[in-house]
């Protein structure tokens, strides 16, 4: 049995700075995860981690079959046209035996669970987005300053 | 193994106080369930999650995650954090009489 004296967590500010499926998943699942256990969740989506909720991407996000050894498949296979999509289908399959959901419902269910999403102002800047650009869920563009702000009192990950 | 006492009954209960056979568990123990972690009153909407999570378990042999409460249950993940604060899932399958959940989802 773990340790029950310890502190409990609080609070979890995630960032999301990768735009693949599996750079978008562990953010996601943690982020679920803490308000599963009642852990106030934020989640900071940073350069092209910001396509998972970006209502034009959001559905559409692939597994990198190029320059990721633990695929076990040669570089030049993996640059075949419709790798990514196969990998990605045989994936999100896997996901959904687990009642993982694909990205959008899951920033759904992340959303009305009660954690809090923000997009990175320098990289909607960056990219020329607007607020517009982004799911309804997005609580608001900010910047770093303030991301340390929502964070204070709790704990920073970066994936 | 731990018991404890619900609703007259001994039953046997994990470390943190899940019961270990969900067929040990009647309508009865849910209040009691409940008060430990919190909720002092079930309502309509609780019982529609306890009676969703034992249905399901009949026909699929596990519990529902919160998503599959949400698509197959009908019961949408705001609400069910409403009822059930500072953990659905757990609290909601403690008080249904099942072990604490174990997936990640």
């Amino acid at each position: 049995m773990a340790e029950q004296n310890e502190e409990k967590l609080k609070k979890v500010s995630i960032v999301v700075s990768k735009g693949s499926l599996e750079g978008v998943y562990p953010g996601l699942i943690m982020a679920n995860g803490a308000r599963m256990e009642g852990i106030e969740a934020n989640l900071f989506f940073t350069f092209f981690g910001l396509e998972a909720i970006m209502k034009k991407r959001m559905h559409n996000l692939k597994v990198a079959t190029v320059g990721n050894p633990a695929m076990h498949i040669p570089t030049i296979v993996g640059a075949i046209p419709g790798m990514s999509a196969f990998a990605t289908s045989q994936m999100m399959k896997e996901m959904d035996k687990l009642d993982i959901p694909p990205v959008g419902e899951f920033i759904e269910m992340i959303y009305d669970a009660g954690a809090k999403l923000y997009a990175c102002k320098a990289t909607v800047d960056m990219f020329h987005l607007t607020k517009d650009d982004f799911c309804e869920q997005t609580d608001s563009v900010i910047n770093v300053g303030k991301f340390y702000e929502v964070s204070a009192g709790g704990q920073i990950i970066f994936t | 193994m731990a018991t404890k006492t619900l609703a007259g009954k001994t039953v046997e209960v994990d470390g943190e106080g899940f019961m270990v056979n969900h067929e040990e568990w009647t309508e009865e123990m849910a209040p009691e369930l409940a008060k430990e972690e919190g909720i002092n009153e079930l309502t309509d909407g609780h019982w529609k999650v306890i009676n969703f999570i034992r249905k399901d378990y009949q026909e699929t042999g596990q519990i529902p995650t919160i998503r599959r409460m949400k698509n197959a249950g009908g019961i949408p993940t705001s609400e069910l954090y409403e009822l059930f604060p500072q953990g659905p899932a757990k609290k909601s399958a403690k008080i249904a009489g099942f072990t604490k959940p174990q997936g990640c989802v």
